[in-house]
């Protein structure tokens, strides 16, 4: 025998396939958050991560087991979601409205305002500085990830990601964000009472 | 040319250091809970659906 490079599974798609699709339903969360952070519209974003699911499905053939297949996913989907805002540059119009209009209040009264005002301060960051913030910041992805998500430099996607937490701070601490009402830097001081809560809860 | 700052302002903006890292801390608290947030919500039948449809469709082929 030659070992192991001969032990290559016989081609034996049905069982690749339960095991891939295995891993991918375990993504499915994952994609639909990351959908919800590019499109802000919850509907749209089922949408999109559905295309993506059924694009990583049909390419699943290309899929290296034993790669990052969340990372891959993530691609297909920021792909998917590039090239369908191509097609229509009202898309960026909406998509920006929706975010703004969808920070709905969460269902639980407990929820500080903060995460609100969270998410429209996001959705006055430039797309690739949010992106790279979300990947990095809520999605655990690494630097060099990030960068082969979003197809380009490491480097970039750290300053993308310092530029995004700079303006992220100053949005919140100003009360820039869109919403009426709330004094200034509110939203900071509740983030950070929040986020003392949240690390003795832990 | 080396400028030494005075020691008082240095200790200053290190303390400044220190709270704009709290708070960037903080921000990043707030923002995994708001990935998690959609990552915890059930996911739709939809989902599962077409996944399903789509193996089917695979299937099928053998007959």
């Amino acid at each position: 025998m030659s070992g192991a490079a001969m032990q290559r599974p016989a081609r034996a798609p049905s069982a690749d396939d339960e095991g891939f699709k295995r891993e991918l339903v375990k993504l499915i969360p994952h994609l639909r958050a990351f959908a919800r952070t590019l499109c802000g519209d919850p509907a749209a974003a089922d949408d999109l991560a559905q295309d993506a699911m059924m694009k990583a499905w049909d390419a699943r053939a290309s899929f290296q087991m034993g790669t990052n297949m969340k990372a891959w996913t993530f691609m297909i989907l920021r792909n998917q979601f590039y090239s369908e805002k191509r097609r229509s540059w009202r898309q960026t119009q909406l998509d920006q409205e929706a975010a703004e209009r969808t920070l709905v209040a969460v269902d639980d009264p407990e929820a500080p305002v903060a995460l609100d005002e969270l998410r429209q301060s996001l959705a006055m960051l430039p797309p690739e500085q949010r992106e790279a913030l979300i990947l990095v910041g809520a999605g655990g992805f690494a630097y060099e990830e990030a960068a082969e998500i979003c197809g380009c430099a490491v480097g970039t996607v750290k300053s993308r990601v310092s530029r995004a937490r700079r303006a992220l701070h100053v949005i919140l601490e100003e009360g820039n964000y869109t919403r009426d009402g709330e004094p200034a830097s509110d939203a900071m001081r509740s983030i950070l009472a929040d986020a003392e809560r949240l690390s003795t809860v832990r | 040319m080396i400028e030494q700052r005075p020691s008082e302002e240095r200790r200053k903006s290190s303390a400044a250091m220190d709270e704009a890292r709290l708070r960037q801390q903080a921000i990043g608290v707030r923002l995994r809970q708001m990935f998690d947030e959609v990552v915890n919500e059930p996911v739709p039948d939809e989902f599962l659906e077409i996944l399903r449809r789509a193996d089917s469709r695979n299937a099928g082929n053998g007959g």
